[in-house]
């Protein structure tokens, strides 16, 4: 069941959501420690150069999603019009913090025309640089965004279990297994 | 229109002028450094780790001088950098370097230097001396300068290039560079301009 139906998730939406989840965790957890690495700290650039990669390859998989969540059916959502509009709006604005946060990044590292290498196996060309303090700009961005999708995503997964335990609907459990999908 | 009058009132002025003229502040001409045509670069030199060197510059200045070959000693200059403009070719470590670990460009965006006097040596160099101003501490530095050359333009103005270079102590602008090797705890600045007389 890779597709989705409008009663769950398929497959690939559903590796797509807890991938992401876990970069997402990941490259904060990672942006955060490397931020304060001294120059003369072992991982000073390698830290860095594995933020870059995998951020890059979220990108990348972020574009993908959102394409693959456009010409997939939604499932419906359950409870009140009033949850499902704020689900609908809660979502949307997770892609943008998350769009936010990848490309005021990329926007970071290429903010001079050189691109960005991705663990090595192909570099992702600059096309936007060369605007006045365009690193300082986008840094800012990042960090912000990045605190904000963060905080969505603390509500989005608060609002699942809650859900879950206290309105006993399959809202969590449709984004752990794809079976929910086939039931019409 | 010229009538015998005015010549003469003119030629009374102008001797009164000249015989003056040693006694006053000679008026030296002022030129504007060409920045607009990019003929002018305000760089550093500072090593990395010992083993090597970085370069970069400051893209976004401006500055004026007074310069008359007559009177050397009266040779005065003004410049100031925007402190973001810097470029060493580097996106992440140029937002470092401007970064409140460095230059904090954010609390001190301007650079300024003011020459308070100038030592002439021969006929086409001297030692400006002036307040520099970076990360928002003065210090008094002395600068050797040469002139490069001057004389008209193939665009109908007139030019004259100098250059010089001086070593900076980041520390003594509250610049902390102690985490790095004993090589890095300086740098060299590196000025070269061309100036259009006003």
């Amino acid at each position: 069941m890779w597709q989705n139906t409008r009663s769950g998730w398929g497959w690939m939406s559903i590796a797509l959501h807890w991938l992401s989840a876990l970069a997402i965790i990941g490259l904060f957890a990672l942006g955060w420690w490397m931020t304060d690495l001294g120059y003369y700290d072992a991982w000073y650039n390698k830290a860095p150069w594995l933020h870059r990669s995998a951020g890059m390859l979220l990108l990348l998989a972020t574009v993908g999603r959102l394409v693959w969540r456009l010409c997939q059916p939604t499932p419906r959502a359950e409870g009140s019009r009033f949850e499902a509009v704020a689900a609908r709006l809660g979502h949307w604005l997770l892609y943008l913090a998350l769009l936010g946060v990848l490309v005021s990044g990329y926007l970071i590292s290429t903010a001079k025309g050189s691109g960005i290498d991705v663990f090595g196996w192909f570099e992702v060309p600059a096309t936007v640089y060369g605007f006045a303090n365009q690193a300082d700009i986008a840094g800012t961005i990042h960090w912000y965004s990045a605190l904000t999708l963060l905080a969505l995503a603390a509500g989005h997964a608060l609002a699942a279990l809650r859900h879950h335990w206290w309105d006993k609907r399959l809202t969590l459990v449709r984004m752990l297994s794809a079976k929910y999908a086939r039931r019409q | 229109m010229l009538t015998v009058d005015t010549l003469k009132k003119t030629a009374t002025a102008t001797a009164v002028t000249a015989a003056l003229l040693p006694f006053s502040q000679a008026q030296a001409d002022t030129y504007k450094v060409d920045t607009e045509g990019q003929h002018a670069f305000v760089q550093f030199k500072i090593s990395h780790l010992g083993y090597s060197y970085l370069l970069g510059n400051f893209e976004t200045f401006s500055g004026e001088f007074d310069y008359d070959p007559e009177s050397l000693e009266d040779a005065a200059v003004e410049f100031e950098v925007e402190v973001a403009s810097l470029n060493s070719n580097h996106a992440e470590r140029d937002r470092h370097i401007l970064s409140d670990d460095f230059l904090d460009a954010d609390a001190y965006p301007t650079a300024t230097f003011e020459s308070t006097g100038f030592e002439p040596d021969g006929d086409d160099a001297g030692v400006i001396t002036g307040e520099l101003t970076l990360h928002g501490e003065t210090q008094t530095i002395e600068m050797p300068v040469t002139l490069v050359g001057e004389g008209e333009d193939p665009w109908g103005g007139y030019r004259a290039g100098f250059e010089g270079s001086t070593i900076l102590v980041p520390s003594e602008f509250g610049i902390d560079m102690s985490e790095f090797p004993e090589p890095m705890r300086e740098l060299e600045l590196y000025v070269t301009f061309e100036g259009v007389r006003q």
